[in-house]
């Protein structure tokens, strides 16, 4: 019996606590509420903690707008698509949410565009690159480019500027992202070499796996001038370190998904000579908004922002934007303002809406040199 | 494919399946005591690494002092964990250890992502086992052998334990009844806890182990890992610490080699895992060494 | 006895008829996000309830819910997806003729889901089920992640990774709902029947309840199959209700999830599934807010992301540790037991006062 007690104490308390949570949030009247939806926990935790040190910053820099105080709602979506859906309907519903902004994993950012489409709330993805987010929606938008124009990109400089003949392609099959850029990188590879077998070796590995071995053994046999691999950063690291252990002595190449402090710290001496494509650098000159960003972010974090900091800063950032030329915050007018985004200067480039609602800019190539993304040259799209 | 290519895949095999067989043969000793499939032993597995991370790389201790100290803290949670979530189930129906097993993992990995946080951190590698060995053409890293040996040592050990000592035998007679063997006298609590301790403790050197060979550590790294030396537990008969041994080695091999001989098909890989798990429970129902036995409720 | 089974059908009757009024309400009534943890609710009622039938009921150690679910999510979105939805979909590679033109109402996707799953259960049923206990498990959870991989792979089929969206949102109140009175009422029938005595002989003793004529293997079949068939059912409305599907969504997380549920509502108990259920979406939900700052008195508690799923995973290990059998054992819910336990109240109540409270209305359990 005393068990149950514990039990029921512990529940009442938590159950309190959750009230008492809940309970002065509906604090200033004036206020906008920006909603967030995030994996905070489960598989693509890390990505949801990065986005948010962007988000985070760039609220700092700009607390208010049309005068009125901005109240930023983070909830956690876990990293699922059910939960996706439910998270952004809370925001809608529960928070007052009048614009929104997420999500790491265009999983969960599919999930939460059927919802807010639904209730006429616009959302900026900050990094979900699938093709299929924007597609068919008048209300989601998105701070990134998308996965073909970024697949071209790598084609054409390692085409052009690397002279690579023979590429071996080792793509993450669960992961859409990956999935994408692989096919977009192939197809544009070949137009660009008239040449099906300079794709020398096509193969995959499974989220979760990090013996990346056997694939490299195989490709490596092949001995082709470089390995394109477009996965997140984690498994960048440990390929890269694979590689260069078995003594693969080619070109790395990898996406905008491997911009991450992580990268170097993990892939070590194995990360030196890595090439990406990516969003931004400071050294680019994009945008002069590049610069400052850099600056208050060490200054805040003391390291170097990841490509997902600078895409959630610059989605809210366009959020915000878009509410002050609205000059309201009723969501549909915020929408139309939003639809218009045009020559925005943003952290990542110079941003310009299409109609679908996906960012077209330009694309820059980095390589990692003493520890360090360095700026190797911009790719206009 | 080269001979000398088939013996980079083979090693390579070879060096992931160490890995596995560490992991799996604690599994299995706490399966075979207990009949609990214990879910949290894969995050048991990314708290030793974290512990070894913050001793390695945080305090500055050298590794030959980090390490030890992260598997007797990682023994230390073992018997938290026993103590707290599966003692007080004794008796009730199996399914509850499972479920509170499984309770167990999820708190322990939400636990990692707020304490740890969720951005994957880099494991120091000590520098010896950082070197690359050339064998004729293959390559490996000096790690493969060190951790070879590591996986024999300990698997002796624990074969010793299991079958020479005291305690190992009350473990033994434990598996067969846990009743019986408590009327014989024997402190089944204490046993039972010796036996966490032992493998959370084999736990904790896997999951050096595999921070040392793959250098990423993040709070769900124990997940996959944990999965497949439950199937490697499996494929050699839950419960029997060799056959935990080879079906580490021959999980580890063969997961290398499908994806070796066909490259076009490695987005299979864990379906082949499972096929072969499945075809062979099929016609060796209790996996590779497993004994018949009648089942426990 | 007579007087008191036709009572008790009279109520049945009534909160059944005040539990669709309710549906009734929520659907017209509720905003956007109620309803859809409503909705949610039902799904894992169903999912809960049939772990009940395979695990509680029949002692299957079964680990495949989440590859059975996408099969009927799959299914389901594949069959009720417009042809243009599916032409934008599929843009890497493009889907296969045979599915590319169809468009089909909900019900018969969702059957045809059901079916599906039904007979994948058939296809790992036949060798699995032979096998005992932790053997069982893990060849039922190999199978669902054979699946999942599949998926993965079977581009011109499922999209693979890349996912399939704009599934039309059928689900509603009525349809997933109802799909649960369904499948509790079938589950009910089933372990109150012969049969399912049957099933329950072979969970308590297999080499008794064969020595007793009990064909072991047909009876284990037929209850995989039939809990098979509503996962997939369930699948098919969980896909049409979040309108977007992916292989991720059937990790064998998914299934950890389901035993959870059905462990805390009690082995055995339909009424503990179906409480669970509920109680275990809507906590999900109202233990949000600890996640953002709060002030408590003259402390300011930043938010910490992830404390969410902290205190909920220690709310479920102690669940497991203080409700031994869950929170209804073997019990299930009965008029005469609600009805005792009401007259005792009011007894103690009028003890306390000394005077009658005004009677009390109360619904039967579904909410």
């Amino acid at each position: 019996m005393s068990r149950k007690k514990v039990l029921l104490v512990w529940l009442t308390l938590s159950l309190l606590l959750s009230l008492v949570a809940a309970g002065p949030v509906a604090g200033q009247e004036d206020e906008i509420v920006i909603g967030v939806y995030e994996p905070m926990t489960g598989p693509q935790a890390a990505g949801g903690e990065l986005t948010m040190q962007g988000v985070y910053l760039a609220h700092e820099v700009r607390p208010e707008v049309l005068g009125r105080p901005i109240r930023l709602v983070l909830v956690d979506n876990r990293s699922d698509k059910a939960e996706s859906a439910t998270a952004v309907q809370r925001l809608i519903e529960q928070e007052g949410a009048v614009a929104i902004i997420g999500s790491y994993g265009s999983s969960n950012s599919m999930a939460g565009g059927e919802v807010a489409e639904r209730a006429g709330v616009p959302v900026m993805g900050c990094s979900p690159t699938n093709p299929l987010v924007t597609e068919g929606k008048d209300y989601y938008f998105r701070a990134c480019f998308i996965d073909p124009f970024q697949g071209r990109v790598m084609a054409k400089y390692a085409v052009e500027e690397l002279g690579v003949e023979k590429v071996a392609i080792i793509q993450d099959v669960a992961q859409d992202y990956s999935v994408g850029l692989a096919a977009f990188f192939r197809e544009a590879f070949i137009e660009l070499t008239g040449d099906a077998k300079g794709i020398v070796a096509f193969t995959a590995y499974q989220t979760g796996d990090q013996d990346f071995t056997a694939q490299l053994a195989s490709v490596m046999a092949k001995n082709p001038d470089a390995i394109y691999a477009p996965g997140y950063f984690g498994d960048g690291a440990l390929l890269a370190r694979q590689a260069r252990e078995m003594g693969y002595q080619g070109y790395i190449l990898g996406a905008d998904a491997w911009e991450a402090p992580e990268l170097i710290e993990i892939g070590g001496s194995a990360a030196e000579g890595i090439l990406i494509t990516s969003h931004y650098h400071p050294e680019a000159e994009l945008s002069p908004a590049s610069q400052p960003f850099v600056e208050l972010f060490m200054e805040k974090y003391g390291e170097r922002p990841s490509a997902f900091a600078a895409l959630g800063y610059d989605a809210y950032m366009l959020v915000v934007d878009a509410i002050e030329r609205a000059g309201t915050d009723d969501p549909k007018a915020i929408r139309d303002a939003m639809a218009e985004t045009k020559d925005y200067e943003a952290v990542t480039g110079t941003i310009t809406l299409d109609k679908n609602g996906d960012a077209v800019k330009d694309a820059v190539i980095l390589k990692v040199e003493d520890g360090e993304f360095k700026y190797v040259g911009t790719v206009k799209p | 494919m080269t001979v000398s290519l088939f013996f980079q895949h083979l090693a390579n095999g070879i060096s992931l399946g160490a890995l596995y067989a560490l992991i799996a043969i604690g599994y299995t000793m706490v399966y075979g005591i207990l009949r609990l499939i214990n879910f949290a032993h894969g995050d048991i597995v990314m708290v030793a690494a974290y512990v070894a991370f913050y001793g390695a790389a945080m305090y500055a201790l050298p590794w030959w002092l980090a390490f030890p100290l992260a598997i007797l803290l990682t023994a230390g949670l073992g018997m938290i964990i026993e103590r707290a979530a599966y003692r007080p189930l004794r008796g009730v129906p199996r399914i509850q250890l499972f479920t509170s097993a499984v309770a167990v993992s999820f708190l322990l990995e939400n636990l990692g992502i707020v304490v740890f946080s969720g951005r994957p951190k880099a494991f120091p590698r000590p520098a010896f086992l950082d070197k690359p060995l050339h064998v004729g053409d293959v390559i490996i890293i000096s790690y493969t052998p060190v951790a070879v040996a590591v996986a024999l040592i300990l698997f002796g050990g624990l074969l010793y334990i299991v079958h020479r000592t005291k305690v190992g035998m009350a473990m033994r007679a434990l598996s067969k009844d846990i009743e019986t063997t408590g009327l014989m006298g024997v402190d089944t609590d204490r046993v039972i806890m010796i036996a966490f301790a032992i493998g959370s403790a084999l736990a904790a050197a896997g999951g050096i182990l595999l921070a040392i060979k793959f250098p990423q550590i993040n709070p769900l790294m124990g997940v996959v890992p944990g999965l497949k030396a439950f199937i490697a537990a499996v494929l050699g008969g839950i419960g029997n610490i060799t056959g935990a041994m080879i079906g580490g080695f021959l999980l580890g091999i063969a997961e290398i080699m499908i994806v070796a001989f066909f490259p076009q098909l490695a987005g299979y890989r864990d379906a082949f895992a499972y096929t072969i798990l499945i075809a062979l429970l099929l016609f060796r129902p209790t996996g590779l060494m497993g004994e018949v036995e009648p089942e426990k409720a | 006895m007579r007087t008191s089974i036709t009572r008790n059908r009279i109520l049945t009757v009534l909160a059944l008829a005040g539990f669709v009024v309710f549906l009734v309400y929520a659907q017209t009534n509720w905003d956007a996000y109620r309803l859809r943890i409503l909705n949610l609710c039902a799904v894992y009622t169903i999912f809960a309830v049939t772990f009940n039938l395979i695990y509680g009921y029949t002692g299957q150690f079964s680990l495949g819910h989440a590859g059975f679910a996408a099969i009927g999510a799959y299914a389901a979105a594949l069959l009720t997806m417009s042809p243009e939805q599916k032409a934008a979909n599929f843009f890497l590679a493009p889907i296969i003729p045979l599915l590319r033109d169809v468009e089909w109402p909900f019900l018969p996707a969702l059957l045809v889901g059901g079916t599906l799953a039904a007979l994948a259960s058939l296809l790992i049923g036949w060798p699995a089920l032979r096998l005992r206990g932790d053997y069982l498990a893990i060849a039922t959870l190999g199978f669902s992640e054979i699946i999942r991989v599949l998926f993965v792979n079977w581009q011109r089929i499922t999209n693979g990774s890349l996912g399939l969206k704009g599934i039309p949102d059928h689900t509603n109140v009525y349809w997933s709902w109802g799909a649960a009175l369904v499948t509790i009422f079938v589950v009910k029938r089933l372990v109150d029947s012969s049969y399912g005595r049957a099933l329950r002989a072979v969970r308590d003793d297999e080499v008794a309840a064969q020595a007793l004529g009990v064909r072991l293997f047909t009876h284990k079949m037929m209850a995989f199959m039939l809990s098979s068939f509503f996962v997939g059912v369930a699948g098919g409305l969980m896909a049409n209700l979040i309108s977007t599907i992916d292989p991720k969504v059937f990790m064998f997380f998914l299934t950890y999830q389901i035993v959870g549920i059905t462990v805390m509502g009690g082995m055995s108990s339909l009424t503990g599934s179906l409480v669970a259920a509920v109680l275990y979406t809507v906590f999900l939900e109202v233990l949000r807010p600890i996640e953002s700052p709060f002030d408590l008195g003259p402390l300011h508690i930043p938010g910490i992301p992830g404390m969410r799923m902290v205190l909920f995973s220690t709310l479920l290990l102690l669940v497991i540790l203080f409700y031994r059998q869950g929170l209804f054992g073997q019990r299930e819910f009965s008029w005469d037991g609600l009805l005792n336990t009401l007259a005792r109240l009011h007894r103690r109540v009028t003890g306390l006062w000394g005077r009658t409270p005004p009677p009390s209305t109360v619904e039967k359990g579904e909410q």
